[in-house]
């Protein structure tokens, strides 16, 4: 079954095609590597995905509707959520209200009931904390929930986001290099828990990475994008010993 | 007739304005921030020409001179003590700073020259000269003020593109930490920049005052917000866009004035630059900035 | 389990910390109320500062409110005297043409409170519609620019009232065409007079206490939440779907409503309210009331529009020199505050610290002895 289906979407910035024609099609419950090298324009697909961009040209469907040209918050509300490559959380808020705000718009209560404390407050904020902590309890995160998350290690603070992004509960989740900046014993740590909500929470997931063990190691398929434009598309083994691939990567 | 009195009249304004402006602009545009102050050390320069002028009886010219030259000294001097202390700060510390040192200009200028205001003689020499039969008449400010403002323009213009501080200048703008890189001397090019901003004040004060010629401690926060106004009007950092906000401000300025409300000018003129910012919100040459997500 | 018990006494803490934050905050607020309150009674308390106890709860409700905007929702604002100022008009004007028919001053002053914060917070809709997709520098100018509006717009309006109705006017008394016993209410630039003096310390402090819970519940909720988060990423909080827009507006009327709120209180403390009192040195003397009393810090906000209430007052024997200073104080304190060499110099030289070291050395001195 399809989940996100994009059709020959292209941008193009000042004369320069940063996007063009990319085309990509992930099925239900699949985990999709993006890769390329430095400069290939895979952040800017990520951007096109979530509305953030308004792509110039072509179609994007997620699970058979149309959200091409949407807004970033309706492209979220309709199941698209995303990480950062730089880290973006709400650094002068707490781990716990981080994931809090990923809850915002599934459990709901009046700006006055907060303001007046109503018992729609208290039910509700009840419900949420009880949620953000299952959440955090699947990124080992539940000991820090009340710091700081500027406060977090490097490492735990790329996990806050994730859990962030989950916690609008995603059909599609799409990560910007998560791993970046982690030791191989923190990648490897990453990796299962990307498994873990894989099963747990029902999404497909799109990543970025630069990390190729990584890639090899979770994806089902890899998507290869060069100067904007698909190199290669398929299963890894496939497109890891792909000629092209090798060249665009290690160059002539 | 009356119409184009006003219009240079509006234009003689708006080349005031322009002058600070300027001053407003070239800090934003390099220190980043906004200098609150700027307006007071109009008011500073207006007081020290009046002093040396109409107290001491000193030749104007070279009472314009030594006001310049304060005010340069005076402008260092507050970079120095109270901003580049605060360089890395917040943008809001450096503003609240920034008002501190407007309030103490402000009160200093109080308990030296007291609380009346003074009667400022007009340095300007000119008579005025009638045209169509005395229906036109233009003031000698006026004649002064516009080729004055566009002098300034000029040598500014040339002085940032052609010699070696403008591109310091301009390279401390773009990237401050590239600019170091490339060995330029930040806190000294931002010095010269408020320096620059300074003495232009002090001209802008010789001919505000010259005009309008009511001097007090308060006199130069209105025209000093109107200014920055102007800068935000023509896109801040912009130097043509000072000049070009600087002028179509004073001429709304006065055309509204006398056309639709003496006692509404000032909201008129700020209604406009709502709307300017609601069309293009960096100004009207200002550049856009997009955020890299 | 473990982990069970340790969420449990994770939520009590968090719950613990706002509300013990809160009780301090509105205890310290009660028992000064208190001893303000006991010094009058005794006749102790001098008369320069009981002419001042409703300036500093009106000073402390524009605090707090602008605090919302500028350290919570994260955009400052140079024009919050222009909300306190709609409030202050509307608040005096239905007072003035209802004393007669409202015998009851409680009511009426409730209503008139709630009049100049529904028609401020109208004005920050209004505005924060039309400003709010400004950033930084250009939103503090627009801001600006509108509270002088605000003032310059008052400055020249004529309303008064007769028995045909209201009548308005931008030119003067004579051209409001009143019938013989018309009265007029708000005079241009003399603004309105006459107003019932019924703000007293004790509703002052009621509404402060009411404005610091209103703003702390607000940022404690969902709501507060979405806010906060626009203020530290806003492309991260567009990205988990929260309404930009929206919140920056709800945040940016309600903290306008309060200012109402503090301009009601301000005109039914004084014979006459005019609008030149609301430009922008007072937006910017409550300004630094926030950035001094340190940013999203809502009790910091009180100290500091108390302390800065007083202070001016209690320099006045130095006359003509105590602006002077208070410049000079508030650039040295700046600097102090945020400057990164400061920064330093006071993470080296901590109270602490230098309590510590003088301890060890008095210790070191004994043991070598």
């Amino acid at each position: 079954m399809e989940m996100l289906s994009v059709k020959n979407i292209g941008i193009s910035f000042g004369g320069l095609h940063a996007v063009d024609s990319f085309s990509i099609t992930i099925n239900k419950g699949e985990l999709y590597g993006l890769i390329g090298p430095n400069g290939a324009g895979k952040t800017t697909v990520f951007n096109l995905l979530t509305g953030v961009y308004k792509p110039d040209m072509g179609q994007i469907l997620l699970d058979g509707a149309n959200i091409t040209g949407l807004s970033t918050i309706e492209i979220n509300k309709a199941g698209i959520a995303r990480t950062f490559q730089n880290i973006r959380l709400f650094k002068n808020m707490s781990v716990l209200d981080n994931v809090k705000c990923g809850l915002h718009n599934d459990y709901k209560y009046s700006s006055a009931s907060g303001i007046f404390r109503l018992p729609s407050y208290y039910r509700t904020e009840k419900i949420m904390n009880n949620r953000a902590y299952e959440i955090l309890e699947v990124f080992g995160l539940e000991k820090e929930a009340k710091y700081l998350s500027a406060n977090l290690p490097y490492g735990k603070q790329r996990k806050l986001e994730i859990a962030r992004a989950l916690a609008t509960d995603p059909k599609l989740l799409l990560l910007d290099e998560p791993a970046a900046g982690m030791n191989p014993s923190e990648t490897e740590e990453l990796m299962a828990t990307i498994r873990l909500i894989r099963k747990q929470y029902d999404v497909t997931i799109l990543l970025i990475e630069h990390d190729m063990k990584l890639v090899a190691g979770i994806c089902e398929k890899i998507f290869v994008l060069n100067f904007g434009i698909e190199l290669a598309n398929g299963l890894p083994q496939d497109v890891l010993n792909d000629p092209e691939v090798i060249k665009a990567y290690l160059g002539e | 007739m009356s119409f184009i009195t006003y219009l240079l009249n509006g234009i003689s304004l708006g080349s005031v304005y322009s002058i600070i402006a300027l001053g407003y602009t070239m800090v934003y545009g390099i220190a980043k921030m906004l200098n609150f102050a700027h307006g007071d050390v109009i008011m500073i320069g207006g007081y020290i020409i009046f002093t040396f002028m109409s107290t001491l009886g000193l030749n104007p010219f070279l009472a314009v001179l030594i006001a310049i030259i304060l005010c340069t000294l005076l402008g260092i001097t507050v970079e120095r003590i109270a901003y580049k202390p605060l360089r890395r700060a917040p943008s809001l510390a450096v503003l609240i700073t920034a008002i501190g040192v407007s309030y103490l200009l402000q009160n200093l200028a109080l308990l030296i020259f007291g609380a009346e205001a003074k009667s400022f003689t007009s340095v300007i020499p000119l008579k005025p000269i009638s045209l169509a039969g005395g229906k036109l008449i233009i003031s000698g400010e006026t004649l002064i003020t516009i080729p004055t403002c566009i002098l300034i323009m000029t040598v500014l213009n040339i002085f940032i593109k052609k010699s070696k501080t403008g591109r310091a200048m301009i390279a401390v703008s773009e990237d401050k930490d590239a600019a170091v890189l490339m060995g330029i001397n930040v806190n000294k090019t931002i010095a010269i920049t408020f320096a620059i901003g300074s003495a232009l004040a002090a001209i802008a004060s010789t001919l505000m005052f010259s005009t309008y010629t009511n001097l007090s401690s308060t006199s130069g926060a209105m025209p000093g917000i109107k200014a920055f106004v102007a800068a935000v009007f023509g896109g801040i950092g912009s130097i043509p866009g000072a000049m070009i906000g600087g002028i179509l401000l004073g001429i709304i300025e006065i055309l509204s004035r006398a056309y639709i409300s003496t006692q509404l000018g000032d909201a008129i003129v700020f209604l406009v630059l709502i709307i300017v910012l609601l069309v293009k919100p960096t100004g009207i040459l200002g550049k856009k900035i997009q955020e890299k997500v | 389990m473990k982990t069970q018990i340790k969420k449990l006494k994770a939520q009590a803490l968090k719950l613990n910390k706002t509300t013990r934050s809160n009780v301090i905050t509105i205890g310290a607020l009660v028992i000064a109320y208190l001893i303000c309150m006991s010094m009058i009674r005794g006749g102790n308390m001098s008369n320069l500062l009981q002419n001042l106890l409703v300036a500093m709860c009106y000073y402390s409700i524009m605090a707090v409110s602008l605090n919302l905007t500028v350290g919570i929702l994260g955009q400052l604002s140079l024009g919050h005297a222009g909300f306190m100022c709609i409030g202050a008009f509307t608040g005096a004007f239905f007072s003035k043409i209802m004393v007669d028919t409202m015998d009851n001053v409680i009511l009426r002053f409730t209503l008139a409170i709630l009049l100049g914060a529904a028609m401020a917070g109208l004005f920050g809709v209004i505005i924060g519609v039309v400003v709010l997709r400004l950033r930084g520098d250009y939103l503090a100018i627009v801001t600006l620019a509108f509270g002088e509006i605000i003032k310059n717009v008052l400055n020249v309006l004529y309303i008064g009232f007769d028995s045909r109705g209201i009548h308005f006017s931008m030119k003067d008394t004579a051209s409001l065409n009143l019938d013989e016993g018309g009265m007029v209410v708000i005079k241009g630039a003399q603004g309105i007079s006459g107003t019932p003096r019924n703000a007293t310390f004790t509703i002052g402090v009621i509404l402060l206490i009411i404005t610091y819970l209103i703003i702390v519940n607000l940022v404690n909720s969902r709501s507060g939440r979405a806010i906060m988060a626009i203020r530290d990423n806003h492309i991260a909080a567009e990205s988990i779907g929260i309404n930009i827009t929206k919140y920056k507006i709800l945040a940016f009327s309600i903290s306008a409503a309060l200012a109402g709120v503090a301009g009601v209180l301000y005109s039914h403390n004084i014979a006459t309210v005019q609008s030149t009192k609301f430009g922008y040195n007072t937006s910017i003397l409550v300004l630094v009331f926030v950035v001094l009393g340190g940013m999203g810090n809502l009790r910091g906000s009180i100290i500091a529009a108390i302390v800065l209430t007083v202070l001016p007052e209690y320099l006045r024997f130095m006359r003509d020199y105590r602006m002077l200073i208070y410049a000079i104080v508030l650039i040295v304190m700046m600097i102090f505050n945020w400057a990164p060499a400061c920064i330093n110099w006071r993470k080296n030289h901590s109270f602490k610290d230098v309590f510590w070291n003088i301890i060890n050395k008095f210790k070191k001195v004994k043991e070598e002895a």
